[in-house]
């Protein structure tokens, strides 16, 4: 397994009025072409650093990291144009609810057809070719009729499809799946997970998977790390994560119902005030020594 | 064996397009009916009640009660005031709107000199206004807190707050008596004046169709100070409006998609942003654009510009009530007419909406 991306000592923070406020704390992870998913509860800082590493940290938030290193390319030392390059291109990312992440003014066809036809010199019908091959691939039954639809006339899974089309059109290496499914109906859920875990596999794509559902992400991908207050408290394959150890992590899982087990009271999660100060875990597999 | 009747799936028939074409547009011809009938309605119970003895403005002071008789019943007065209401009705359908007592014109004929004096004003005025204000308040918005966002904030809050006729004064005494930049009051000099036949009423257009550049050129330097002027107020509302539409829409999710595709920040903003902010803006500017049709009564004085707001405020003021009703209706119609053409483009440029 090759390493896709590497994160090292990330902090992002904001100035607020009472100071500045440490969204990321120092995190260090790596990623290969597998699928890795972060947990933690809202606020834990997930998802802006998986905004961190499409640099897309707007002022007055500030960024900060020793390295985002992409199969060798360190992203902090691009420019702003040579960013946009890599955005889309190499690495992509999918919003939580569709209804708000698609232009409300623009037909779906064009929406992706801009995205395929950025980064590919390609004809208008060439990429309309192209953009209804890929409303196929996940499975729109009607690509013709949705390439003409605006997003308002779609539902939520079939916008949120849309969505993945738009996004692996380009071919990016790495995907960040920020919530993906948080905003769905837990019908269609499962329906868009497999659709975009068959994608992902296919392209042999690196995957983050930012999540506060647990058992999502212990079915779903390879490797999770946890999150607490902008730090990486603990990291673990994800089939052994029932079997965590950070009292977090635990106080988490025992904080869900279960219909095996059913209990009249769930468990509230403690906070420790240590948990808070206690320093990052480092996430970086280290490819080398494996080999 | 069970008999079913099944309803077929996608049997149920569509309408046709042209049907419904027909009906949206019997819809909007109703509202505009109803809606010039009110407004007639009111006209006219105003003019009936002002203190103003239209009789006596028409035969004078010292006529005898036999001719005040018979002017009397020549205006209809003697009539119900239904009557007199619908007959006001028809008139007016047919365009008539009786005699101007200050111009011994009909008032309709001075509606048709005046009123595209104000049309061209006001449309260069908000071509100005909107060409300047629209990007002015993007890179406001944009550059929110910055230098520009300050300046632009300044500039509209001159435009909002200075009178009218001191900022037209001093523009007039700068640009015209001092620099000599542009052509004084009125719509053309002298020795311009109905050299292009009048085929719009509209100069600028009129001299154009002429294909005579010269009379063109002289029209455009009158324009420019008096359309500059209302430009800057227009400017003023829809520069700040754009601004907060903007800020609303960049704050947006599909902003973040825009720039996660890798597209650059001007796409994102002048393709993205700005095509969500145009629907908004269409109210914004079809607003300000029939508030300028209404004539600028300290606009048109200054520059001497022989449009509607000073032919209304002059009839006003001599009691002259057949050409003060004309004109409300003319503002009126406007004013339905640019609704209508604002919802059109709303359907437009919103998919929603339709």
């Amino acid at each position: 397994m090759s390493t896709l991306l590497e994160v090292r000592n990330l902090s992002v923070k904001f100035p607020t009025r009472s100071g500045m406020f440490e969204a990321v704390r120092d995190i260090s992870f790596s990623l290969g072409k597998e699928r890795l998913g972060i947990v933690g509860e809202s606020g834990s800082g997930k998802s802006i650093t998986g905004r961190s590493i499409l640099r897309l940290i707007r002022p007055p938030g500030i960024l900060k990291a020793d390295r985002i290193d992409l199969q060798g390319t360190d992203l902090l030392t691009l420019s702003e144009k040579q960013m946009r390059d890599i955005r889309g291109h190499k690495i992509s990312m999918i919003m939580q609810d569709p209804k708000f992440s698609l232009n409300p003014v623009m037909r779906i066809g064009e929406q992706i057809c801009e995205a395929y036809r950025l980064h590919n010199k390609a004809s208008k019908s060439q990429a309309r070719q192209k953009t209804l091959d890929m409303l196929d691939a996940v499975m729109i039954r009607d690509p013709l009729r949705v390439f003409k639809a605006y997003p308002h006339e779609m539902s939520g899974g079939m916008a949120q499809r849309v969505m993945i089309a738009m996004m692996l059109i380009p071919d990016p290496q790495i995907l960040i799946a920020d919530e993906p499914t948080s905003a769905l109906d837990v019908t269609v859920q499962k329906e868009v997970l497999e659709i975009m875990d068959k994608l992902v596999r296919e392209r042999g794509m690196g995957l983050i998977f930012i999540s506060h559902d647990l058992n999502v992400v212990s079915a779903f991908c390879d490797r999770v790390l946890i999150m607490y207050a902008g730090r990486i408290v603990e990291t673990c394959p994800a089939d052994k994560l029932h079997e965590a150890k950070h009292p977090y992590t635990q106080g988490l899982l025992n904080s869900l119902p279960q219909l095996e087990k059913p209990v009249d009271r769930l468990e509230v999660l403690q906070r420790d005030e240590a948990w808070r100060s206690a320093p990052s875990i480092d996430s970086i597999v280290n490819t080398q020594a494996k080999q | 064996m069970a008999t079913t009747t099944t309803i077929e799936p996608g049997k149920r028939r569509r309408k046709p397009p042209l049907f419904s074409w027909i009906k949206g547009i019997s819809q909007v011809l109703f509202t505009v009916l109803v809606t010039m009938v009110g407004l007639l309605f009111v006209t006219f119970i105003i003019g009936r009640v002002m203190p103003i003895d239209p009789v006596l403005s028409i035969v004078g002071e010292s006529a005898t009660n036999d001719v005040y008789e018979a002017a009397y019943r020549e205006l209809g007065l003697d009539k119900p005031l239904f009557m007199q209401f619908l007959i006001f009705l028809g008139d007016v359908f047919r365009g008539d709107f009786g005699e101007s007592l200050l111009t011994a014109r009909p008032v309709s004929e001075d509606l048709i000199r005046v009123f595209p004096a104000t049309l061209e004003l006001a449309t260069v005025g908000t071509i100005i206004g909107v060409l300047l204000g629209v990007p002015l308040g993007v890179i406001a918005a944009v550059k929110q807190g910055s230098w520009i966002d300050h300046l632009a904030r300044v500039v509209a809050l001159i435009g909002y707050s200075m009178p009218v006729f001191w900022i037209g004064l001093i523009g007039l005494l700068v640009f015209y008596g001092m620099l000599g930049w542009v052509g004084g009051p009125g719509r053309l000099d002298i020795f311009y004046v109905d050299v292009v036949p009048s085929v719009t009423g509209m100069i600028l257009v009129d001299s154009l169709l002429a294909g005579d550049m010269v009379v063109f050129k002289n029209a455009v330097s009158h324009i420019i100070l008096p359309a500059g002027l209302l430009a800057y107020y227009s400017l003023a509302y829809i520069s700040r409006m754009t601004r907060s539409f903007m800020l609303e829409q960049l704050d947006q999710e599909y902003i973040t998609t825009a720039r996660v595709k890798g597209l650059s920040e001007n796409a994102v903003i002048w393709r993205h942003a700005l095509g969500n902010v145009k629907v908004p803006l269409i109210t914004v500017i079809a607003l300000s654009y029939a508030g300028l049709l209404e004539g600028s009564v300290l606009t048109e004085t200054i520059f001497a510009w022989p449009g509607i707001g000073l032919y209304i405020t002059t009839a006003l003021l001599s009691a002259d009530m057949n050409a003060v009703l004309g004109g409300t209706v003319v503002v009126g119609l406007v004013f339905v007419c640019l609704n209508i053409f604002s919802d059109l483009l709303y359907k437009i440029f919103d998919p929603r909406a339709k």
